[in-house]
């Protein structure tokens, strides 16, 4: 099977990956999660056999990086919230609390609404990255914005 | 608001910081993996007085060098496919080639030191004449047939043009050196005005002929 080089994955999708990562474990973190991630892919690369779906593949690696940081990290808010104030002036847009609000959610159900909502995917592909079912996903992406709702009412 | 706005407005601050950030992200990875031995392929495409050009190295040295009519894309694709997909943009790897062939376009090298890999050339026959190329000093020319020879086989002369013609590493495999015994430049893989220029800039051709 011809794979592509494998230059041609970093370019065309290292902007997704790190936009997937920032949001998921936050800007100091992402750097590391985003190398773990590509150099995974890369030790694995050469004996891929299904090139039909790089992006997929490659955002599975990095879901599952997500996930073991916030295994290590336990159940801390992400540290996304102080970014602003050193990337960027503050923004109504941020919206720290949401983001608080997000990082307190189950990793399966956190990573799904990152994938939906943030990223925009659809629903098979958010299950592809989470490697469950797209039920599963729908499942996952429903019960964490039901919790995000919940716990905005309870905010207000 | 509703969630699914808040949640897509997140990312809006920092969109702009994203492409840089990636970048930057992408380019110590790489690094990373050459320290980890998990590039195979590093390549970099350089300009030069004759063009574009693809140079990729292997962990043994150089391994291609292509002139480029237009974007890398289906030689790095060939490359992928014929040595491995683990291929990287990876100025680090390709540094010694590329400095070499910068003081050989600039008259301050003669002789190319750099490693070759030559995992792209049949052993063999094909890999004897690019040795005996190999070995053709700045400056001189030979023909197919005295190639043949050195490569131990006479009346291969030929054959021993092809073998010319598939050089992975043209300039520094100096395969413009070889000639038809006939006369004039002959052919060249990488178009005759390339020959021509190289063999003008070696002092070996005089004239406009």
């Amino acid at each position: 099977m011809n794979l592509p080089p494998f230059q041609r994955l970093l370019d065309e999708h290292r902007v997704d990956v790190y936009r997937f990562l920032v949001a998921s474990v936050g800007r100091q973190a992402a750097d590391d999660c985003f190398q773990e991630t590509f150099l995974s892919a890369l030790r694995a690369y050469p004996r891929l056999r299904d090139a039909s779906n790089l992006r997929g593949w490659l955002f599975t690696i990095a879901t599952r990086k997500a996930f073991d940081h916030w295994r290590v990290e336990g159940r801390k808010p992400v540290p996304v919230e102080r970014v602003p104030e050193r990337e960027a002036p503050e923004r109504a847009d941020d919206d720290p609390e949401l983001w608080r609000a997000v990082g307190t959610l189950p990793p399966m159900q956190r990573a799904a609404v990152i994938h939906r909502y943030v990223l925009d995917l659809p629903y098979a592909d958010v299950a592809q990255a989470l490697g469950i079912t797209e039920e599963a996903a729908r499942a996952n992406t429903y019960e964490g914005r039901k919790r995000l709702r919940s716990m905005q009412e309870v905010g207000a | 608001m509703k969630l699914t706005e808040r949640a897509g407005g997140i990312m809006k601050g920092w969109d702009e910081g994203l492409e840089e950030a990636s970048r930057r992200a992408a380019e110590s990875t790489v690094t990373a993996a050459r320290s980890r031995g998990l590039v195979d392929v590093g390549y970099t495409v350089v300009d030069s007085p004759i063009g574009s050009l693809l140079v990729a190295s292997t962990r043994v040295g150089l391994v291609r060098l292509e002139y480029l009519d237009g974007d890398p894309d289906d030689a790095l694709e060939e490359l992928a496919g014929t040595i491995s997909p683990r291929l990287l943009e990876d100025p680090k790897r390709t540094e010694a080639a590329r400095r070499q062939l910068d003081a050989y376009f600039d008259g301050r090298v003669k002789r190319f030191r750099t490693a070759l890999d030559w995992s792209l050339t049949r052993e063999g026959f094909s890999r004897r004449v690019l040795e005996a190329t190999a070995a053709i000093p700045f400056g001189s020319v030979t023909t197919y047939r005295d190639v043949a020879k050195r490569a131990g086989s006479p009346r291969a002369a030929r054959a021993a043009g092809n073998a010319l013609h598939d050089n992975p590493i043209p300039i520094v495999v100096p395969c413009h050196r070889v000639v038809p015994s006939g006369g004039g430049v002959g052919k060249y893989g990488g178009q005759e005005w390339r020959k021509e220029f190289l063999l003008r800039l070696e002092g070996a051709l005089h004239g406009s002929d």
